[in-house]
This record gives structure tokens, sequence and C-alpha cells, in this order.
């Protein structure tokens, strides 16, 4: 009997401590939150400005999460965030929201480091991707399969690079998908003859930019628009921005927050 | 009154314990009826054929087919089988017939440790070995339904192994020492009487390694390269319906939710009808 009585005892003390815990979190949290949700894109760099943000101001709370575009413009509509990220243009019906442009970030085709190919045309690359040009020879290199790896459905990578590259085009059944930049980078490093499209951010030696046309995808030409594969990083709000949300939206659009984002290799809004 | 309070202690323990073991059905009950809920407004909305037996899928232009999955599924599946069966099924018969005590003693808990393996591990080794093995020595990219095969085949080990090895071991002695009596050496004894005996126990054993496979998801997602057309070669990647709903769920709304929870009652629709089967399968063997 005492046995089971104190597993029951345990039982019901840790259910009323994680209760209790709730109710303190919440009385104590007098502090000013503001929640932040939509692309994945965009989240990690949001998290880097948030974390600077609440060493400068510790009386604010900025809670970050992931969730992708649309669900961050769903939630904006909803109200059930102060503030929605989005890695693509709105929507028609998604422009009764106000858009805050953060910074822009290019999408970079990329392949692998021992492919010889430097450039390609915008209408190569749309045609690697709706399937009309399917083996590297077609593009002057061996008679191999290309293979070519996009990201999934309702991804805002996918989203721009859909709306920027592919026009009115559908990605061919036949591409292979992953669920995230990181993994199409992990693919394209490891496979020669793999080709894919990924954030500016996280190009780095593993993989090899192609460029679009003859432009090189660099900083400077991303800046001075002649690399046209770009897309703004959007902070949305349902209506005038909260005193709260204000406030952290002014820093990242200052030049504090802005110095991060390009440390980050994404582009600043002034340049 | 020491007594009567530990009758009611019985009672109370009994009552508590009812509550928990009724409350692991409500569970599946809850499950169940969620994904109904969930999945089939959107069968209701498009159509069974057009979800079931449609080939586009582009949930966000309102396409919704998933007939491409569904075979890659079974593909996946069936070729896993073709890998994992007749490891299983030679390792069940060793075990059982020809190991001494002490490599069983040995081999028995090694393979439940292959069971306990988590599935990303395997994904992982998948891609980092097996992938480049394939795109190096056979072509393709490598992500690809021969790859995730192989990875299944191995994860289906221990479901079949020791499904099949108590099959095997439930056959009666008196059918060994009748064959061995009439002069039938231990392989014919095997091949001739203790697999035909064991048989339903071995194919329940491979129905429920397939309602494994079907129902992996990890390691499908990180191996098969997730591409929408039915593979047309064992080289090509393919997409499988678990693999389709843990791929999109993070970016999905509307009908494109609904439509995830859609190809999950198809699963769980297939899932169903494969572990009916594998039980119809054992009780048979019990019942002879």
């Amino acid at each position: 009997m005492p046995k089971i009585t104190r597993v029951f005892m345990l039982l019901i003390l840790t259910i009323f401590s994680c209760c209790c815990c709730n109710i303190s979190h919440n009385s104590s949290s007098k502090k000013q939150t503001v929640t932040i949700a939509g692309s994945t894109s965009v989240m990690p760099f949001t998290e880097k400005l948030a974390e600077h943000f609440m060493i400068d101001h510790p009386e604010f709370i900025i809670d970050v999460q992931g969730g992708g575009s649309t669900a961050g413009i769903q939630a904006c509509m909803n109200n059930t965030v102060n503030i929605g990220m989005s890695s693509r243009q709105l929507k028609e019906a998604e422009m009764v929201l106000n858009e805050i442009v953060i910074c822009y970030d290019g999408v970079i085709i990329v392949a692998h480091p021992q492919n010889p190919i430097k450039d390609l045309s915008l209408k190569q690359v749309r045609d690697i991707f709706n399937g009309k040009i399917k083996n590297w020879k077609d593009l002057g290199w061996v008679n191999r399969r290309i293979d070519a790896v996009s990201r999934e459905e309702g991804s805002g990578t996918r989203g721009s690079f859909e709306e920027l590259v592919m026009g009115s085009e559908d990605i061919d059944d036949g591409i292979m998908v992953q669920d995230s930049n990181g993994s199409v980078k992990e693919v394209i490093a490891t496979d020669p003859y793999a080709i894919g499209y990924i954030s500016l951010g996280l190009v780095d030696s593993n993989v090899k930019a192609i460029s679009v046309d003859g432009i090189e995808p660099n900083l400077k030409n991303i800046k001075n628009k002649k690399y046209k594969v770009i897309r703004p990083f959007i902070f949305l709000s349902k209506e005038r921005l909260q005193e709260d949300s204000k406030t952290f939206v002014d820093y990242v659009l200052s030049n504090d927050g802005q110095k991060i984002l390009i440390k980050e290799g994404l582009i600043s809004i002034y340049d | 009154m020491i007594k009567k309070y530990r009758f009611n202690k019985e009672h109370l323990v009994r009552a508590i314990l009812t509550v928990f073991a009724l409350s692991s059905l409500l569970f599946l009950f809850l499950i169940f009826i969620f994904i109904l809920f969930e999945g089939l407004p959107l069968f209701l909305k498009i159509g069974l054929n057009k979800i079931i037996l449609g080939f586009k899928w582009a949930p966000t232009k309102d396409s919704f087919g998933i007939f491409p999955m569904v075979v890659s599924s079974f593909l996946v599946t069936f070729g896993a089988l073709v890998i994992g069966a007749p490891l299983g099924l030679s390792c069940a018969i060793y075990l059982s017939e020809y190991s001494g005590k002490k490599t069983k003693m040995f081999l028995k808990p090694a393979l439940e440790l292959l069971a306990g393996i988590p599935s990303v591990v395997y994904g992982f080794l998948g891609v980092i070995y097996i992938v480049p093995l394939v795109r190096n020595y056979l072509g393709g990219s490598g992500f690809s339904l021969l790859s995730t095969s192989i990875v299944l085949g191995v994860m289906i080990l221990p479901t079949i192994i020791s499904i099949s090895f108590d099959a095997i071991v439930s056959v009666p002695k008196t059918y060994r020492e009748g064959s061995f009596a009439m002069g039938a050496t231990k392989w014919q004894t095997i091949y001739k009487v203790i697999i035909p005996s064991a048989k339903s126990g071995i194919l329940a054993s491979f129905i429920l390694g397939m309602g494994r496979a079907i129902g992996e998801t990890m390691a499908v997602i990180m191996i098969a390269g997730n591409a929408l057309k039915i593979p047309t070669s064992i080289l090509d990647p393919l997409r499988t319906l678990t693999g389709n709903i843990a791929l999109e769920l993070a970016y999905a709304t509307g009908d494109h939710r609904l439509s995830l929870f859609s190809t999950g009652v198809v699963l769980l629709v297939i899932i169903m009808i494969l572990n009916y089967i594998a039980n119809f399968g054992i009780k048979r063997k019990v019942l002879k």
C-alpha cells in the first residue's frame, strides 16, 4: 500500500508542480512579449536579431517560431502572432497585411564543386527543372543524368524559385525533393551530378554557385539588381504595429540590426 | 477491518489498471477519429477517385492525386521484403535449428538491439554509405528505390526473425522426430516438414515486416529522394505516403493540410489491412 500511495503522491505532485510552474510563469511575465512566426528561411536570422535585441532590452521577450511563410501569413491574418515572417511576395488575397521588407536574399543555383559548368541561362535552369533537359550532355558536359533537387510544395524558397525562374511552368514530378535548404545543400555537396537552389546565406565552399545569364550571384551583382533571382524577407503585421512590436522592428531596420543581417550573408535594405 | 481495507485496495488497483488499460484503447480510438475527421472532408470535396487514383500531386494548385505515392510505398515495401525476407528466414532457421545455446544467447540480444536502433540512424548510414555506393557503381543519383529497399530490408529483419523464429520453434518436436525416423536429413526435415508447418507464422512475419516498412518515415525521407513520379527503374527516386506527410506538414495550410491527413487515412487503411491479414495467419497457427 505505501508504495502505491507514494507513486500516486509523486504523480499528483508532478502534475501540480507543472501547473504551478505555468501559473508562476504566467504571472511573473510582466515583460513585454512579441511573438513572431513564419518562414523557416527568415527564422534563423530573426532569432539572431532577437538575441541581440534582448541583450539591449532585457524587458522584452521575443518569441520566434517557424511554420513556413504561408503559416506565418495565416497566423498574422488571424492575429495569433504580432509579427508574421514571409520569404515570398504576398498573393493578392493576402495584400491586406502591412509589409515591412527587412532585407533581401538571393536564391542561388548551386552544383557540386567538381562540375565544370559555370554559367547557365535562365531558360536552361527552367528546362532542367521542368524536365526538358535531363542529361548533362545537353549542357556540354558528360553523358550523365542530371540529379536536380527541389524543395517541397509550400516552401518559401520553392515559392520564390517558381515565381522568379519557372514562371508559369511547373517543376517536373521526376525532380528530387528535400525538405530544407540544409538537406538540399547536403545532396549537392555529395553528388557530383546534382543541381539545386538554396539561400545565398548558406552558400559555402562545399557547393559551387552557378551564374545565371552570365551574371555571377555575388553580393555586388545582387545589390545592383543585375542578378535577378532575389527575394525579399518580409515582416508582416495586420494593422499598425503595436508599441512593443514597433520597438523590435525599428531595431531590425536600424543600422545595428542591418549590420547583423549583412554579417549573416544577406543584403541590407539600404544597399 | 484490515481485511475489508485490503479488499478495497484490491478493487482500487483493479479499477485503476482497468482504466489505464482501456485508455490505450481510447488513444487508438481517438487517433482514428482524429485522422478520419481531418482526412475525410477532402475525400468528400474532391472525390475518392481523384485522390487515390490521381496522378498529379500539386496541393497548392488543387491537385491531390496520391496514386504514385501509393505505388511507390508498395514498391519500397516489396523491395524491402525481397531483401529482408530471405535473410530473416535464414536467420530464424539457423537460430532455431542449427545454432548452439551459446550462439543463440549471443545472437538473440544482438538482433533485439538491431530493432532498437532509431530509424534516423539507419537513414543517416544510408545517406552516408549506401547512397554513394549505388551512385558510384550503378548510376543514378543514389537516392533510389534500391537504396531505400536495402535500408528498409535491414530494418524489418528483427520483426521477421523474431516472429518466424517463434513459429518454427512452436512446430511440435514429434514432427521432427518422425521425419528423422523416416531417414530424412536435417535439411530435408527443415524444408519439407518444418517450414510447411510453420508456414502461416512465417507469412505473418513477412506481412508484419511489410507493415513496418510501409510505415517507416524518417529513414525513407532521407534516402528515397522524394520525387513525385512513379519510379521506372530501381535507380529512380520515389516518394512514399509517409514521406509525403512528413515532408510537407511543416508548410501546409488549408486544403494542402487536409490532403496530408487524407494521405494518412489511406496509410491507416493499408496498415490495418496488413495487420488483419497477419493476425489471421498467427491465429490459424495457434489453432493448429
